[in-house]
């Protein structure tokens, strides 16, 4: 896939966001990780990228294709994409099963045993058969992120984009989710990743775009990005990062 | 078997029922209250109709109620600026003026004025627009306490607006307006007795008329307090019931 965007905007409030965000990747990118420090932008710019949020001015194209600017457009796209959040966003009333089962039936238009039968195949794979009947509150931190990856799954989306889905979890359960996470890069999925777990990018990604106060400071492939960072913010980052590990 | 926690609770309830029947018998005692039971036994049928209308009207009144409620807030949560100050607008006045003077004007004049002449009808709508009004703020409450997360969540899976609210807001909003609205459908149901003053024989008209005809006054207030009770007392109790179902972790 390939990604681009032109002098991208997005303000909340008085906070700037995105302040002209541009870059492109290569044709050919299936993994790319978003990188940079904290309110640098990878949040936003990886919900605009899916379609979950419209920028207030600039362009997005995925495939060259640009991104529908109105919220009704907006959402056809949006639905054949995947979305996984840092604090997992399932929803509390419904066990594990029904969270992937609801949307596949609601808006996606399964029959109830078809959805069934994809929700529990997902479930098994990702681990999680056992815990279907559970509700959020009953699984730990690593369950629910897993259960959020296999609700994102299940419709088969084209791009698959994660919001730096372990920031949230201790060391056991940050490798369970990028496990997942992994499999799914190596089997072919395409991904957007938030992340700050750079060894794991290193090892993941095939694109880095490297954002800071909502503007993206460095794009290329991650090899170059991780052996020669040319920006200094990106140097920094990555020096301050790898101090302790 | 009871467990033994239920047992406790059983016999405490036991011991309290018994302190309080105690003290108002002393309290009667004190006073030297002559009872006079026989006019109201020979109204228990009377009675019995005025308590049946009670409990029609506000069944009816609840159904109103709600409906009324959930529109008022969908009102005043419209992006559309009109919409939203005219649900305010009615919101506030109904909650802010009194029942009676709702009554008086909306079956007087403005029942009168549209030549709708059954005061049966016109109650349950206004009482249940009164009602509902403290509704709309009670289901904003729970609607704006469940977190944008949630609301991305929803939009991020390829729900539309409605979807939204039908799948995930509303059935995480009903447990939390719960207690609220149990409070206000007791409350709906006491406050159909001044229903009265637009000519309803409902049950508190009823026990004036024996009153005054038999000159008695606690025989008919008595009967009557327990005949709110065991309407509104089930209806607390079925409220714990469905709390309990909706409960859930977040």
């Amino acid at each position: 896939m390939k990604l681009e965007t032109h002098q991208m905007t997005k303000r909340y409030g008085g906070f700037l966001a995105l302040d002209g965000a541009s870059f492109q990747t290569s044709d050919d990118a299936r993994v790319v990780a978003l990188l940079g420090p904290s309110g640098g932008g990878k949040s936003t710019m990886l919900r605009v990228l899916g379609g979950l949020l419209l920028p207030d001015s600039g362009e997005v194209l995925v495939d060259d294709q640009p991104l529908p600017k109105d919220p009704e457009a907006a959402l056809q796209t949006l639905r054949r994409n995947g979305f996984v959040f840092q604090g997992y966003n399932l929803f509390p009333h419904l066990s594990a099963l029904q969270n992937i089962v609801l949307p596949l039936r609601v808006v996606h238009g399964l029959e109830e045993s078809e959805a069934t039968a994809r929700a529990i195949e997902l479930l098994t794979r990702l681990g999680l058969a056992e815990h279907r009947r559970k509700r959020p509150a009953e699984l730990s931190g690593g369950q629910q992120q897993r259960a959020a990856i296999a609700r994102a799954l299940a419709s088969k989306p084209s791009l698959l984009l994660l919001d730096e889905p372990t920031s949230a979890l201790d060391p056991v359960m940050t490798g369970e989710v990028l496990d997942v996470v992994r499999e799914l890069a190596e089997s072919g999925q395409q991904i957007v990743l938030a992340t700050h777990e750079i060894s794991f990018a290193r090892r993941v990604a095939d694109w880095v775009v490297f954002l800071a106060q909502g503007r993206v400071e460095e794009s290329c492939p991650a090899e170059q990005f991780f052996n020669q960072p040319t920006s200094k913010l990106a140097q920094q980052y990555l020096t301050g990062l790898s101090r302790y590990r | 078997m009871p467990s033994s926690s239920t047992l406790t609770r059983f016999l405490w309830s036991v011991a309290l029922l018994a302190a309080v029947s105690l003290s108002v018998y002393a309290m009667f005692a004190q006073v030297h209250y002559t009872w006079n039971w026989a006019p109201t036994l020979a109204y228990g049928p009377q009675f019995f109709w005025g308590w049946l209308t009670t409990l029609g009207l506000s069944f009816g009144a609840m159904v109103v109620s709600i409906v009324v409620g959930f529109a008022l807030m969908i009102g005043r949560r419209s992006p559309w600026i009109p919409v939203q100050l005219f649900c305010t607008g009615v919101v506030e006045l109904l909650r802010g003026s009194p029942l009676l003077v709702q009554l008086l004007v909306g079956y007087y004049i403005l029942a009168t004025a549209l030549r709708i002449g059954e005061p049966l009808l016109v109650g349950m709508v206004l009482l249940g627009c009164f009602e509902g009004a403290y509704l709309a703020e009670i289901f904003r409450g729970a609607v704006e306490s469940i977190g944008a997360s949630q609301r991305e969540a929803a939009r991020a899976v390829g729900f539309d607006a409605v979807q939204t609210y039908r799948y995930v807001i509303i059935p995480q909003a009903v447990r939390r307006a719960l207690p609220g609205t149990t409070g206000q459908m007791v409350s709906l149901i006491k406050d159909s007795s001044l229903l009265s003053v637009i000519g309803i024989e409902e049950l508190v008209q009823k026990v004036r008329l024996l009153n005054s005809s038999s000159y008695t006054a606690l025989e008919g207030y008595l009967p009557l307090a327990v005949a709110y009770l065991i309407v509104t007392l089930p209806l607390s109790w079925y409220a714990r019931k469905l709390e309990r179902r909706f409960a859930y972790e977040t």
